[in-house]
């Protein structure tokens, strides 16, 4: 479980999170809000990204201000533009740069990569430069190199903004697949009727907390 | 070194990195004291084969090459006006081999177990502070984000001509600054976030 008890941040002298608490035990979860809600801050505090000023947040008891290592094996990363998270200049070298610094031995590093690669189709471009991947397979690549790992919980700060249409439908089935849990922040509110539960941040604040139909009602209510 | 590497059965992309990289250094280093052009000829058909025991596309090893040609070609102009045409023959030669190895290494090597092989090698210098494990990702960095940079300028330029700042530097080098440091800061957190620990 992830549980975040009256957490607080700012930048500067600007609050972006003001006395959050809730907790995730819910396997499909979506985060909608305006540009500047603090969404992204809100996913960045998951997994030890983003310390609070004030309050606390737990990823099944570790606590991110003293166990950031251990926070981050448990809680994957997958952000907006997968260009800048991609390190190695090809793609089954990206995938296991995180599975050495996991310290796996070479054997298990190779069978994970290649599981990976098989499950979501990128086989074929294993040993092909991530630059010249289309937009689509750059963002898979980067889900690859986070679901390798096996975290325990993946979030995803808007994967789906820089795709089109059937890239971003893909997207959500693979986040619809998985057997961790799932914190997806997303402007696609097209894409979220399968999700279990839906936060709706405003001003720094969880204004609605609900399933799907309610909670984005209330998103479309708050910007008209 | 841009993620070129091509995947083949072969001795040459068996051989350890560590090893052709050290063969590429002492090459250099040979190099220096040959100054016999048939010789160096002799050297570069025997290096040429290389690529051939590598089983390397000819096409993909001449995209490689050609624009090291245009060198190669302006430097013995120099040299054989300023010196003797034996003398550019040489220069180009021993350019051109050292080159042809460098390519070779690249299109049958693994960037990371190329840095692998680096940060191996760097080790022995923990003792006076160097970090082996940072190195060899700020080497995997550049290589992966060359490309990426090219591909900025490019976009920044193209936005900058379409408002009629066909000429100003600082129209292409001021976004060019802010979208890198944004980069970077992104980039720390994703290395962060997959775990990274250099100690």
């Amino acid at each position: 479980m992830i549980e975040l008890i009256q957490v607080s941040h700012r930048y500067g002298d600007h609050p972006v999170l003001r006395d959050v608490s809730l907790s995730i035990t819910e396997r499909r979860v979506a985060v909608v809000g305006a540009n500047g809600s603090g969404k992204s801050t809100f996913a960045r505090l998951l997994n030890g990204l983003v310390i609070p000023d004030e309050g606390t947040v737990t990823v099944d008891g570790l606590d991110t201000r003293t166990d950031g290592k251990a926070v981050r094996r448990k809680v994957g990363f997958v952000f907006q533009d997968p260009d800048t998270q991609i390190v190695y200049p090809t793609v089954e070298e990206d995938i296991a740069f995180g599975l050495k610094n996991l310290k796996l031995d070479k054997a298990e590093i190779a069978r994970r990569v290649a599981g990976v690669l098989d499950r979501y189709g990128l086989t074929e471009h294993r040993t092909r430069s991530a630059h010249l991947l289309s937009g689509g397979q750059k963002q898979l690549l980067a889900i690859c190199s986070v679901l390798v790992m096996e975290p325990a919980y993946v979030v995803f700060d808007e994967p789906t903004t820089l795709l089109d249409l059937r890239n971003k439908r893909k997207i959500v089935e693979i986040v619809a697949g998985l057997p961790q849990t799932a914190i997806f922040i997303s402007h696609d509110l097209d894409l979220l009727g399968g999700f279990d539960r839906v936060l709706v941040f405003d001003g720094g604040r969880v204004v609605a907390d609900d399933c799907p139909g309610p909670a984005i009602a209330r998103y479309i209510e708050l910007m008209n | 070194m841009l993620g070129l590497y091509i995947d083949r059965n072969s001795a040459i992309h068996a051989l350890a990195p560590g090893v052709k990289m050290l063969a590429l250094a002492l090459s250099a280093l040979a190099l220096i004291a040959v100054d016999n052009w048939r010789v160096l000829a002799a050297v570069l058909t025997a290096v040429l084969g290389l690529f051939a025991v590598a089983r390397l596309p000819a096409r993909e090893v001449v995209a490689q090459l050609r624009p090291v040609l245009f060198l190669a070609l302006f430097f013995f102009a120099v040299h054989a006006l300023l010196v003797s045409w034996q003398s550019g023959l040489v220069t180009v030669l021993r350019f051109t081999i050292l080159v042809s190895l460098a390519v070779g290494i690249t299109l049958t090597t693994r960037v990371s177990h190329m840095v692998d092989a680096l940060e191996s090698g760097l080790r022995p210098l923990r003792f006076i502070g160097v970090n082996p494990a940072k190195i060899s990702l700020m080497i995997s960095l550049a290589i992966r984000f060359v490309p990426l940079l090219v591909d900025l300028v490019r976009e920044i330029r193209a936005a900058q001509q379409a408002r009629g700042l066909e000429r100003s530097v600082t129209a292409v080098a001021v976004p060019l600054i802010v979208k890198t440091l944004r980069m970077a800061s992104v980039l720390t957190d994703a290395i962060e976030a997959r775990g990274y620990d250099p100690d």
